[in-house]
């Protein structure tokens, strides 16, 4: 997917006049969060459990070539096959010739971000391979050629009416030719017609939540329970996952199962959790006669060992984004590319370079809301504030507020100079305020002033020199 | 002596004022500097303070940062506490203070020194003083906005509704989503006023929907914030920052209001 | 170098170390072997009749339907269920033995047949590997004698679970399997199943049925 990234500022603005967006959103930052909040009251253990995911993410990551290898084993002895990408290019390459190789026309695709970060569909169709989203949200934008807006609710940001008319204007063709108004036939109709997709499709590809070391399985939650036709009735299972998937054990996976879908939807478990190793056994009735598994790395093994590590623990349950103030106001699209919220301006960055991405970090107040709310307790905002730090660094950041930044340290490193700047514009600012008590517009300040007064100070002086006046202690 | 109404007797207590507080709204830090001093602490207020750093941290200025923490540290050491009326430059001083020093270790341990003696005011007449603050009045239906780094860095939620229960005549409202976010985030306000905008607008709807006529928070930032949007709206909201209202210091006008 | 040998090589050098060697591996080697369980919430670490209902709670809350019965009640309740539902008497069965001895020949009237599922089967009847109190979900293992696709493809799915195949927690579950496939096998598709297919893709609202079964009748069976 082609990244808006850069054009960040615009996205914002398209996005606050979206008033269809702005009505999904409305339902969205209320009840992700409430039903979240409930499934955590019901688990005591669950602050427990966090960190214990963290830690196995971490140990996970630190024996990262390990459980890769050991993964690899166990899928080799079961016929099954491993391939390593090294970057997004390599994955398409590989899926592509793996489809070719099974003369597929259709590939019935179940929901990944990894095949959204390689541009996989995009390859796909360039080949004259037809990949069918089947997660009904993907299907919904796949229909409207619009990328997710959210990692676990892709088609969060539409409307039922807008749904209404996609699944008129596209399905008209196949005989469904009524307009449909209620959500529960629209899911019924999206359901036939995606059945008859299931079945002629050659090819399934998924990704994966996890994948275990222990017994070389990988393995999906959903609600729908699209993966798992996905991955049961093509003759061919392609698996795209990226390296820092890889886990220990089933214990393992119970835990971070326990935290996951909790923090994503609220639910004690999602309704359909599959463990798929290797190809269908001799005697099986059903499943894939081969699977594969593709393994990506596009750029995160050189954030193994840097500051920036943390961010691999991630296992995509959207809870940051869910409770973002930011993620809230504009949505997944503003964002530019295909993760948003919180952990996508720790990620894109990463994956798509500073100078596309650099808004990305920078929009944020620090509230902290993603990391209390993060299963693995990656530390958001410190890393927002790494890629911050680096922008600096590079001089990257706004030759304005680099020049504002140098002014402010330059007198908040000198107290003396400090105290007589701040008593002027005391002064000045109180003067001219006294009147109405605040300003409506203010020179330098039209940013704030855009939307909102700016209180004036109180009259009387700076603190500090009204403490010194009274005579106050100062050591 | 120590008695339960002057728990803090004996104690130097050294206040960092914040830069707002010191530009827009010194009646903060005299409330701050009576609550201390009426719990019986002496209260210092260190000439060489300016700012904790914030804007440069988080504007990935961590140079500018670590010379405005290392001025802070020299300041403030040799005092029992550090108190401020700010949970944001509070959580700088106790959270991110020691982190800047990683690769220096003597000033990693001076920073950690001064982080495990600063309090956010109320969390600090509360949970470390237990103090019963003079008995006040004020006649006013209040709702309170929970500042970001005061709720999630240090914990301060239960302290400052504990206090303003013990004020005689207040009476508290709770608004839907007082944890979160208002929108000002320092700098964020300036470089995104648009998303700072929306996010302004649900708060503003939040505390309206309260019908309480006046507002309150820890952080003066965030104050400025909402009162500047609840004045453009024209809705008729009081905002002022909760020491104020603890310390009985109400005759001043609210932020944002004209002097009479 | 091979693409396999140069992410590996990558991994290690930000890591900072090479091949995992000496204590760490055995460490890690030893940490596969035993797997040791992390913690295990208190919710299912009950008394053996109140698993069985905190089982029949989260099935339940999550639009399954449940019921309990002997074992000589197993075909009649499943003829009632389909009537009560207006279903018909019909359905496509797993081809396991165990489900042999439910008694269908007294119920001529309920029509069954044993393999894969085609587009006309309307329900399924399936045995389970396991049931999980903890949150009232549903074990089902691939093999010759459960295909995949009967979880999936009919609309209604009336599985028959024994009461002693209900454990507490998934580590109990893993035990199974370990004991049942062997250390570190697991059989083509282990499916864990929590009520019947949802979506809340349009508007956040819950449907039913997006792509599994729209209905979930699940009867505990004592023996």
């Amino acid at each position: 997917m082609k990244s808006t990234a850069h054009a960040f500022k615009d996205n914002v603005g398209e996005a606050l006049r979206d008033t269809n967006l702005q009505q999904s959103l409305s339902i969205m930052k209320v009840g992700f969060v409430e039903r979240r909040r409930g499934a955590v009251e019901r688990m005591p253990e669950f602050e427990a459990l966090r960190d214990r995911a963290r830690d196995i993410k971490n140990h996970a990551l630190a024996h990262l070539d390990f459980y890769l290898e050991r993964f690899e084993q166990k899928v080799l002895a079961l016929g099954g096959h491993v391939h390593w990408a090294p970057t997004a290019e390599d994955a398409r390459r590989i899926v592509l010739d793996l489809c070719q190789q099974a003369n597929a026309r259709t590939v019935a695709k179940s929901k990944s971000m990894i095949a959204e970060e390689i541009g996989l569909n995009e390859h796909l169709e360039a080949h004259g391979i037809a990949p069918i989203e089947t997660d009904l949200g993907e299907y919904i934008i796949q229909l409207r050629q619009e990328p997710p807006s959210h990692i676990i609710a892709p088609a969060v940001h539409l409307t039922k009416d807008q749904v209404a008319d996609t699944f008129h204007e596209h399905h008209s063709k196949l005989g469904f030719t009524r307009r449909l108004t209620e959500r529960n036939d629209l899911v019924a109709e999206a359901r036939h017609v995606l059945r008859q997709k299931f079945q002629q499709a050659d090819v399934g590809i998924t990704g994966a939540n996890f994948l275990v070391a222990e017994t070389g399985s990988s393995m999906l939650v959903t609600n729908e329970g699209n993966a798992d036709l996905s991955n049961t009735l093509p003759k061919t299972h392609i698996v795209i996952a990226s390296i820092e998937k890889v886990i220990p054990t089933l214990e393992d996976a119970a835990t971070l199962l326990r935290v996951l879908a909790r923090s994503a939807t609220g639910q004690e478990w999602s309704s359909y959790t599959t463990f798929n190793t290797g190809p269908k056994r001799s005697g099986d009735p059903d499943g894939p006669q081969a699977y594969h598994v593709v393994l990506l790395d596009n750029g995160r093994s050189n954030v193994l060992g840097s500051e920036m590590q943390d961010m691999l623990r991630c296992i995509r349950c959207g809870a940051c984004m869910n409770h973002c103030p930011v993620y809230g106001a504009i949505g997944g699209h503003a964002y530019g590319w295909v993760y948003p919220g919180p952990i996508g301006a720790v990620l894109d960055p990463q994956l798509l370079g500073l100078e596309e991405a650099g808004n990305l970090p920078n929009a944020s107040t620090f509230c902290g809301r993603c990391e209390s709310v993060c299963p693995v307790r990656i530390p958001l905002p410190k890393l927002m504030r790494h890629w911050r730090e680096r922008e600096f660094e590079h001089h990257l950041t706004p030759p304005t507020v680099r020049k504002a930044l140098g002014l402010w340290a330059f007198l908040a490193k000198r107290p003396k100079l400090y105290r007589a700047a701040t008593g002027i514009a005391n002064r000045a600012l109180a003067l001219f305020g006294r009147a109405e008590g605040r300003y409506d517009a203010l020179p330098l300040a039209g940013g704030w002033t855009r939307h909102r007064d700016m209180p004036a100070p109180q009259a009387g002086g700076t603190f500090h020199a009204q403490w010194k006046a009274r005579g106050g202690a100062t050591r | 002596m120590r008695s339960p109404t002057r728990p803090g007797t004996g104690l130097d207590v050294a206040l960092f004022v914040t830069c707002l507080v010191d530009m827009f709204r010194p009646s903060v830090g005299f409330a701050a500097a009576k609550l201390l001093e009426d719990a019986g602490c002496r209260v210092v207020v260190p000439d060489a303070q300016t700012c904790c750093g914030q804007p440069g941290y988080n504007s990935g200025d961590r140079a500018d940062a670590i010379a405005i923490a290392r001025q802070v540290i020299e300041a403030f050491e040799g005092y029992d506490y550090v108190v401020v009326p700010s949970g944001s430059c509070g959580g700088m001083i106790s959270h991110h203070y020691p982190a800047l020093f990683a690769d220096e270790p003597a000033m990693k341990a001076r920073a950690e020194k001064l982080a495990s003696r600063t309090h956010e005011l109320t969390g600090f007449l509360v949970d470390v003083l237990g103090v019963a603050p003079t008995p006040t009045r004020c006649d006013a239906t209040v709702t309170y906005h929970d500042s970001c780094s005061g709720l999630r860095e240090l914990g301060v939620k239960a302290q400052p509704r504990q206090l303003l229960a013990g004020v005689e005549g207040v009476k508290l409202v709770e608004m839907t989503g007082a944890e979160i976010c208002c929108g000002f985030g320092g700098t964020f306000c300036v470089k995104y006023p648009d998303i700072s905008n929306a996010m302004l607008d649900d708060k503003v709807a939040d505390i309206a929907a309260t019908g309480a006529g006046t507002l309150l928070a820890g952080d003066l930032g965030c104050l400025l914030n909402m009162a500047g949007k609840l004045q453009r709206e024209g809705r008729p909201v009081k905002v002022r920052h909760v020491a104020e209202v603890i310390a009985g210091m109400t005759d001043e006008p609210a932020i944002g209001e004209p002097a009479p | 170098m091979n693409a396999r040998e140069q992410m590996l090589g990558a991994i290690r050098r930000g890591l900072r170390r090479g091949e995992l060697a000496g204590e760490a591996r055995a460490a890690a080697e030893t940490r596969l072997a035993e797997h040791p369980v992390n913690i295990v919430p208190k919710r299912s670490q009950i008394p053996r009749e109140r698993q069985i209902d905190l089982f029949e709670e989260g099935a339940k809350a999550v639009h399954a339907t449940v019921a309990r019965v002997a074992s000589t009640e197993v075909a009649s309740a499943v003829t009632d269920y389909l009537a009560a539902n207006n279903l018909p008497a019909a359905a496509v069965m797993a081809p396991d033995p165990a489900l042999d001895r439910y008694g269908w020949k007294d119920r001529p009237m309920l029509e069954i047949r044993r393999g894969l599922p085609v587009d006309a089967d309307r329900v399924a009847i399936t045995g389970a590997f396991a049931g999980v109190a903890e949150t009232g979900t549903l074990i089902f293992t691939s093999g010759p004698d459960h295909p995949t696709s009967l979880n999936l493809l009919p609309e209604t799915h009336v599985v028959i679970l024994r009461e002693d195949d209900l454990v507490g927690a998934y580590e109990e579950v893993f035990a199974r399997l370990r004991a049942r496939y062997g250390e570190g096998s697991m059989p083509r598709t282990v499916n864990t199943v929590t009520g019947p297919s949802r979506t809340a893709d349009v508007e956040q609202q819950l449907e039913l049925g997006a792509h599994g079964p729209r209905r979930m009748h699940i009867l505990i069976v004592r023996d």
